[in-house]
């Protein structure tokens, strides 16, 4: 191996140099954009109309896959390469606030048209940390029901389930209609927290206490929550081996279970899989708790801290965050644009299926923004895999959670006391 | 030539060069790393390390992921070095017999799991492994069995990583016993049919003490290897269901690289390191004592 690398880095070091030409080159204004995935593939489309207004800028793309992203950021960081701007997913952007990869926007903000207003409250805030904004949504997205309209009007319901009772009544009446079969799909696969959070927030209950430095999982409000979350796997009404489906939209078509909980990606992919089912299913808001939330989702746009010409990229997100780009946009990937004013489009407006989603984003409410959440939410999702398999009580997995949480915030709470977060 | 105990020196500089730079530095620097808290915040200021000493060792060992993980991992070391080994010496056996036609096709289609990667492997045995569709419940439901949700249940998700495992690699193992087999000369074999042994007495008494040393050098191979166990649950389970494939370099893995608690992951390293190098030593003594007898 160690062999291996030797040419490895020659040709790295090349590859260096072959660029480094290349800048000299002109009186251009280069900036490195990466983007990750779909988005990054699908990009290019946008660019003339950008080059068109400001020739002296050009945007150079590179694509990042989703899965290899946030390490590739973190190296790149860590070894002073990282690029000019980039799509962070929304729920990155405290850990890269926190280690000083990215630069805070409000001078930007002050002197610009470009308002909080024109974006859902709670996804805006995500974006926001300490009082200062870190990145300017991109796209958004949020996690909503799922359901097959004929298979819940067989069960009595013409109308998707409004709240936690109906939700519950509905489930069950579903799986005593059609013994075999479940009503409900909550991933549990590759630690998807989403909707215990999502139940806890609905709830009006906190996943952490005291400037989210100790978990708050014991708390009334939030065991309720959860509670009821298991409840659907231990009376069967939620698939528990994730394995039994073989794909969620052959699962969904079977009607192995007639509603899921997921993201907006699904909607196409449903259409494109599934062309036959089409009228048969639909997308709904949540059943709501003592309120309808869901976690704010999507990627922003940040500037990091080694930027060499940060007007131009701002100007960059400015061209990005327009109405018509953001429409552009939307018609290249189906992400659903961060901007309110972008989805008075026939496209969107049109779209049944999508138009669900605008409702469920006003009520979308960002988790715990801080560097280690993924890492509790995880946690969390570790223990509660624990109850739904009956290996601990609920009270007790609460207990060890709170514990476990509290020593993944020990180094928060050190640098707080120091004043260095 | 004054300085001639310096040319042997100038010819391995580069190889030590290499060495020093690729394998000792590092290892050094995460020694050290394995003695402070480098997280996430660290990467940002490296004044955010702290220097804790031993503390993350002695907090391993109250980590009961950490256990669990090791369990994991012995388990599938103590089940999969076994059958690997005896799948490899099998069929190593069968392929050596001079009856035998299109040989080398059956070493060709032992050994393509070795060279064939892990990830395109894993997508075919998920669908193998289906509880519904999956070809294993097909034939189990031939004699009665029930369908097993194999990646699905925690008590079957290591037996179905096991399972892959010694298909992925005792084609390997086979190919070392195979020239192991080939230099036990026949003269042996002769002399043991003159005093009448028959073919299990040739087996006992010829090829596997003849095998001894080849059996040795598997079985070390097969423990280091198994130990640093980690692909199969990386493509397959995620160390799911309920942390029942969680092993030891998958934990460090995950601590390391998903959550950049780096001095931790460090720590998991050492200790894993520590405890093959254990066993390791374990067995070398054993075998050294077995050959003095």
């Amino acid at each position: 191996m160690t062999r291996r690398s030797i040419p490895l880095i020659a040709f790295s070091l090349a590859c260096m140099l072959l660029t480094g030409c290349r800048r000299d080159a002109g009186e251009q204004i280069i900036l490195d954009f990466w983007a990750m995935g779909a988005e990054g593939e699908n990009i290019q489309p946008l660019l003339p109309g950008f080059s068109q207004r400001h020739p002296e800028i050009s945007i150079r793309v590179q694509t990042v896959p989703w899965g290899a992203a946030h390490d590739l950021l973190l190296t790149a960081f860590a070894g002073g390469s990282s690029p000019d701007l980039c799509q962070l997913g929304n729920t990155w952007i405290p850990e890269f606030q926190a280690i000083g990869a990215i630069r805070p926007l409000d001078p930007f903000l002050a002197d610009s048209s470009l308002r909080p207003a024109d974006y859902f409250p709670g996804i805006w805030e995500t974006n926001c940390i300490t009082g200062r904004v870190y990145g300017i949504p991109w796209y958004v997205d949020t996690r909503l029901l799922f359901y097959r309209s004929d298979l819940l009007a067989g069960a009595g319901y013409p109308r998707p389930p409004r709240d936690w009772v109906e939700w519950l009544d509905l489930s069950r009446r579903l799986v005593r209609q059609r013994p075999g079969s479940y009503a409900l799909f909550l991933s549990t696969i590759f630690n998807d927290w989403q909707v215990p959070a999502i139940l806890i927030l609905q709830n009006g209950g906190r996943l952490l206490r005291e400037n989210d430095c100790y978990g708050a999982f014991s708390e009334p409000a939030t065991l309720e929550a959860l509670r009821y979350y298991v409840t659907f796997f231990h009376d069967s009404l939620a698939v528990i081996n994730m394995s039994e489906v073989a794909n969620i939209f052959q699962g969904f078509s079977e009607g192995v279970f007639s509603m899921m909980v997921t993201g907006p990606w699904n909607v196409s992919e449903m259409r494109k899989r599934m062309p036959h089912l089409s009228g048969r299913w639909s997308t709904a808001p949540l059943p709501a708790g003592r309120n309808g939330a869901s976690v704010a989702g999507g990627a922003s746009l940040v500037l990091f801290e080694k930027c060499r010409h940060p007007e131009a990229a701002w100007k960059f997100i400015r061209y990005l965050s327009e109405v018509e780009t953001q429409q552009a946009f939307f018609g290249l990937t189906r992400d659903l644009p961060a901007v309110r004013a972008a989805w008075q489009t026939p496209e969107i407006e049109n779209d049944p299926e999508t138009g669900a989603f605008y409702r469920q984003l006003e009520m979308a409410l960002p988790t715990p923004r801080i560097a280690e959440w993924e890492q509790v939410a995880v946690k969390m999702q570790e223990y509660l895999e624990q109850v739904i398999y009956k290996k601990m009580s609920l009270e007790e997995a609460a207990g060890k959670l709170d514990r476990d949480v509290d020593r993944i915030l020990e180094k928060r709470r050190w640098l707080i006391a120091r004043n260095l977060l | 030539m004054k300085h001639k105990w310096l040319i042997p020196w100038f010819f391995i500089a580069p190889a030590l060069g290499t060495l020093l730079i690729f394998f000792f530095l590092p290892v050094l620097a995460s020694l050290l790393m394995s003695c402070t808290d480098f997280d996430i915040y660290a990467l940002g200021h490296l004044s955010r390390a702290r220097w804790t000493g031993l503390e993350n060792y002695g907090r391993l060992l109250q980590d009961p992921l950490f256990w669990k993980s090791l369990g994991n991992t012995v388990y599938f070391v103590l089940a999969g070095g076994p059958l690997t080994i005896l799948a490899a010496l099998l069929a190593a056996i069968g392929l050596n017999s001079r009856q035998l036609r299109l040989r080398d096709w059956f070493r060709l289609g032992y050994f393509t799991p070795v060279i064939t990667s892990l990830v395109a492997v894993a997508v075919v045995w998920r669908y193998l492994y289906h509880p519904r569709f999956g070809l294993f419940n097909y034939l189990l439901s031939f004699i009665g069995v029930g369908p097993v949700n194999w990646l699905g249940d925690p008590v079957w998700a290591m037996p179905a990583l096991i399972i892959l495992a010694v298909w992925k690699n005792f084609g390997y193992y086979m190919m070392i016993f195979l020239a192991g087999l080939q230099t036990i000369p026949d003269y042996l074999y002769e002399a043991a049919r003159l005093d009448g042994a028959g073919w299990w007495g040739q087996f006992r008494h010829v090829t596997l003490p003849q095998l001894a040393p080849t059996t040795f050098f598997v079985t070390l191979m097969t423990i280091i290897g198994y130990f640093q166990f980690f692909a199969e649950p990386y493509v397959m389970t995620q160390g799911g269901p309920v942390n029942s494939t969680l092993s030891v370099v998958f934990y460090l893995y995950q601590q390391g690289f998903r959550w950049w608690r780096m001095g931790y992951a460090s720590s998991i390293a050492f200790m894993l390191f520590f405890i093959i190098f254990l066993i390791a030593m374990i067995q070398m003594a054993a075998r050294k004592r077995q050959e003095a007898a």
